[in-house]
């Protein structure tokens, strides 16, 4: 496997530190990456602006690129590209779902409950426990649950 | 029109430049800190525990926005973000004296009072003013403040769909709440004289293509804020914004003095302290 291929791979095993099941490779907020004989640099974008856990996402990719690499690591986080929702991959989706999540839809209300799939949910937050997400309320199974903001 | 894009090294080599980009950049940065702060002041005291959980992220994406300008500033060496945020006096401050203002009598630790229907007026306001700004930022001839606008613009939508929620609710769900919104949209609209003032620095801002549309950013906002309003019967008609004190030009009142003193306290206490 080559290298870019293997920073990638480990990329994949850092998740963020609110979701659970979710990787940062599936979330979308990997920018870029530049191997080299002697560096590895990563620029990654943040969901939203003042999300508080970047500084932790950062240290966290470059803890798992060091304790697989001998090379100079640089990790940043940077506003080149906007982070936007639909850059979440389908194996993305899958993970927020299986965090009790439902990844976001065309539109705000286009959601699915995650527990039982019913589409009749109503919701009752714009803002829900952290900035990306909504909260709602499945009129089938009676459970609040989280919705990812289409952004 | 074709806009010469600036990075962070063009700005550093250019002294005229650098100094209007700051110019903004103080504004954009005490603008959303301030407000943040207010926001953070109804944690605990909100009138409905949705409420609450919204505000916690709403003051959180404020004061992250301001987080971002004032490393923007840091970048171009007007100083240490953390002391920019924590450390400035109020005449130095540019932010608008509207998010200044108190959410109500008293205070966070001791008997507050706060006034929901002036938050709401208040936020609705400075959202859609937020917006028209990033809007035109967007096209900013610097290139690290177009780059994040657009971030910053998706944000402050969700804050205005959710504040345009609150004033059509208030607006149609009894007379009492409609007075009581009609009152404190009127004494925010009051306040809102030094929101779309460019602190003496339109000429820099049109010249060098930081901000060509500052000359009409009052007048789009103006127009927004009455087409929304107006249908809803709680359009400030008739009513004069005042510039009196103007915040654009480090004009503030005793409120900033005592919001800065609140924020900043811990930061003082050790600001070379490792957070």
């Amino acid at each position: 496997m080559d290298r870019l291929h293997e920073v990638e791979e480990i990329l994949k095993t850092v998740r963020d530190p609110e979701i659970p099941m979710a990787n940062i490779v599936d979330l979308g907020m990997v920018d870029a990456v530049d191997v080299d004989d002697e560096h590895i640099f990563v620029r990654l974008m943040p969901t939203f602006v003042g999300c508080p856990a970047q500084r932790v996402i950062i240290r966290d990719v470059e803890k798992a690129l060091r304790d697989h690499f001998v090379l100079a690591i640089s990790v940043e986080m940077g506003m080149l590209t906007p982070w936007t929702s639909d850059r979440i991959t389908e194996e993305g989706r899958a993970e927020l779902k299986a965090s009790g999540i439902a990844p976001p839809g065309a539109t705000l209300d286009d959601v699915a409950c995650p527990f039982c799939g019913s589409e009749e949910a109503v919701r009752e937050n714009l803002f829900a426990s952290t900035s990306c997400r909504s909260l709602f309320y499945c009129k089938a199974c009676r459970n609040p649950f989280e919705a990812f903001k289409p952004i | 029109m074709e806009t010469n894009l600036m990075t962070l090294e063009d700005a550093l080599g250019q002294v005229p430049y650098r100094s209007a980009v700051g110019a903004l950049l103080f504004q954009l940065a005490d603008d959303d800190l301030l407000i943040g702060f207010r926001d953070t002041e109804w944690l605990g005291l909100a009138p409905h525990i949705e409420e609450d959980v919204a505000f916690g992220s709403v003051s959180q994406e404020e004061l992250g926005h301001a987080t971002y300008y004032y490393h923007l500033l840091e970048d171009l060496g007007f100083g240490r973000a953390d002391d920019l945020s924590a450390l400035r006096p109020a005449q130095d401050r540019r932010n608008a004296v509207l998010l200044e203002m108190p959410n109500g009598p008293g205070v966070f630790l001791d008997d507050p009072h706060y006034n929901w229907a002036f938050t709401v007026a208040r936020h609705y306001l400075y959202d859609v003013y937020a917006m028209v700004r990033l809007g035109d930022l967007l096209e900013s001839s610097y290139q690290p403040l177009r780059d994040v606008a657009i971030k910053v613009l998706r944000e402050k939508r969700y804050h205005r769909t959710h504040h345009e929620l609150w004033v059509k609710t208030m607006a149609s769900h009894s007379d009492d709440a409609r007075k009581a919104l009609a009152y404190a949209m009127t004494e925010a609209y009051q306040a809102t004289g030094d929101l779309a003032h460019d602190g003496g620095h339109r000429e820099s801002f049109e010249v060098f293509s930081i901000w060509p549309r500052v000359g009409t950013v009052g007048q789009r906002w103006h127009e927004e804020v009455k087409a929304f309003l107006e249908p809803l019967g709680v359009y400030p008609s008739g009513v004069a914004h005042s510039l009196a004190i103007n915040g654009r030009n480090g004009e503030h009142t005793e409120h900033l003095v005592s919001a800065l003193q609140i924020l900043s306290e811990v930061y003082r206490l050790d600001p070379t302290a490792q957070w």
